[in-house]
């Protein structure tokens, strides 16, 4: 083995130190009961938000079962997760419910 | 209480076409209820049909038949006018005998 | 020179009528128009499917898949539904309590209407289904109501749809600005994608009959529930319209509504408009 290294190499090697170095740094990263607290309020907020337009997903409903139930068991770090997913989905469950209040017409027959 | 069998028998001189519907749960004992308990198997063990005192068809069942089944046959040797009978009983001991007129 | 004038005036006149076909459809889009909603909705359906006879439609899959329908016209024979049929006629015969009937609830003693349902109500101002108006029925008698999606609500459908057979679908639209928003939100309810799959009623029924969904081969959408109630082998039992619809959405992972939510009902009512003249094919059976 030389000591040069291909470009593809090096950004191999990177990314795995990256990969390490959030390894290692995760445990002081873990999520508390607040964070997850924090997170589910946002996502519980976004699902009635959709419920109210009449348009919830229900995945949205089946992740935030997960985050409580993760919670539940003093699993924050999977709880804050969940709870972050289900706010991704009631986000993109809102924005369908907008976007087709125009873009129904483009189904429409005529 | 209406019988839980239908049948329709139909002969064009040679071979009679019998169909039959009967009305069971089919349960295979592996399925649970909403409330997570098992349902008991229950399910018809011996389909037969009867035709001028022979038996033309006779059919010992499992759990791997439908619910609600359908069972289509045809056999010789019948005439118009003539009498079948259908009889089935299931592993619980319930059972339903009909008869029906071959057209 | 003198070619490409030509060609300009050729394309211009070209543009202008394009222009002059395409204005009308813009201002059509634009003002609420049930009876051109509906002829270009069976239109588009006759179009894509010219060898289906107009009547045919109603008999969902069947009507563009030659193979299923051999199948089903031997099934049609000892129908999967005729337990659900007797015991409706028994029911509906039935009086209740107080010793009324359903008969006393409808025109004509409940026999042949089911053409007519769904209906606007002028006086509640919203549609009114058949289901609801047999909840209502016996509610008003005094009688605990049935569930929307199957079983005893089947049954009951399942005799005044047989009743019916044959019957042009007849659904009116009163000249109430009510009448003509109900038909409007079941048009925009038909094909607004909801659900994380991203999918309209249209999406299936209107873009893609004939198509399979899995092993599913999709119904058109013209006259679908015409054929309502019906018995579903994957169900293992009937279904009425409501089921119809809270099983669609969930399959696109929607959270469906509650069976006759007005939304429901509006799209009960456009989808039947959009039928008027296809006969009842009800009960029906679907694999």
């Amino acid at each position: 083995m030389s000591t040069t290294m291909s470009a593809a190499m090096k950004r191999t090697l990177a990314i795995s130190m990256l990969l390490v170095a959030s390894f290692a740094l995760s445990p002081a990263r873990a999520a508390t009961e607040a964070d997850y607290k924090a997170a589910y309020a946002t996502a519980d907020a976004a699902a009635k938000e959709a419920a109210g337009l009449r348009n919830q997903w229900t995945v949205t409903v089946t992740a935030l079962a997960a985050a409580k139930k993760a919670a539940d068991g003093g699993d924050f770090d999977r709880a804050t997760a969940a709870a972050n997913e289900a706010e991704a989905l009631a986000r993109a469950s809102i924005f369908q419910a907008y976007s087709e209040k125009e873009a129904w017409k483009a189904m429409e027959i005529r | 209480m209406a019988s839980s069998i239908r049948v329709r028998a139909t002969n064009n001189g040679d071979v009679t076409e019998v169909q039959a519907l009967i009305q069971h749960p089919m349960d295979t004992g592996l399925v649970k209820a909403p409330n997570g308990e098992l349902i008991p198997a229950h399910f018809i063990q011996e389909l037969k049909f009867e035709c001028n005192g022979k038996d033309v068809f006779v059919a010992n069942w499992g759990t791997a038949i439908s619910k609600d089944p359908y069972v289509k046959f045809s056999f010789k040797g019948a005439r118009k006018g003539d009498e079948i009978k259908i009889s089935w009983t299931d592993n619980k001991g319930g059972s339903d005998t009909t008869t029906a007129k071959i057209a | 020179m003198k070619a490409r004038i030509s060609l300009l005036l050729g394309s211009l006149s070209a543009a202008l009528i394009a222009f002059a076909l395409a204005s009308p459809r813009v201002v059509a889009a634009d003002k609420v128009d049930p009876v051109a909603d509906a002829k270009a909705f069976q239109n588009f359906f006759f179009q894509k499917f010219p060898t289906v006879k107009h009547e045919d439609f109603v008999n969902g899959p069947y009507s563009v898949n030659e193979d299923m329908k051999r199948q089903w016209k031997e099934k049609e024979e000892f129908p999967p539904y005729e337990f659900a049929l007797d015991a409706g006629k028994e029911m509906f015969s039935t009086p209740f309590k107080n010793g009324k009937t359903y008969a006393d609830c409808f025109p004509n003693g409940g026999i042949g209407i089911r053409q007519d349902y769904p209906y606007f109500d002028t006086r509640e101002g919203k549609v009114v289904t058949l289901e609801l108006a047999l909840n209502r029925c016996r509610e008003a008698n005094g009688e605990a109501p049935y569930s929307y999606v199957k079983d005893e609500m089947a049954s009951l459908t399942a005799y005044m749809a047989f009743t019916s057979r044959g019957k042009p679908m007849n659904i009116k639209i009163p000249d109430d600005p009510r009448a003509l928003e109900a038909f409007e939100n079941g048009k925009r309810y038909f094909y607004s994608r909801r659900g994380q799959m991203n999918f309209s009623c249209a999406s299936c029924h209107v873009q893609s009959p004939g198509e399979r969904i899995r092993a599913e081969t999709l119904a058109p959408a013209l006259g679908i529930l015409n054929a309502m109630p019906i018995y579903r082998s994957e169900w293992a039992g009937m279904g009425t319209t409501s089921r119809r619809f809270v099983t669609c959405n969930s399959q696109t992972r929607a959270v469906p509504l509650e069976p006759q939510a007005d939304e429901y009902r509006d799209v009960e009512y456009f989808l039947s408009y959009v039928a008027n003249g296809l006969p009842i094919s009800g009960p029906g059976a679907r694999p």
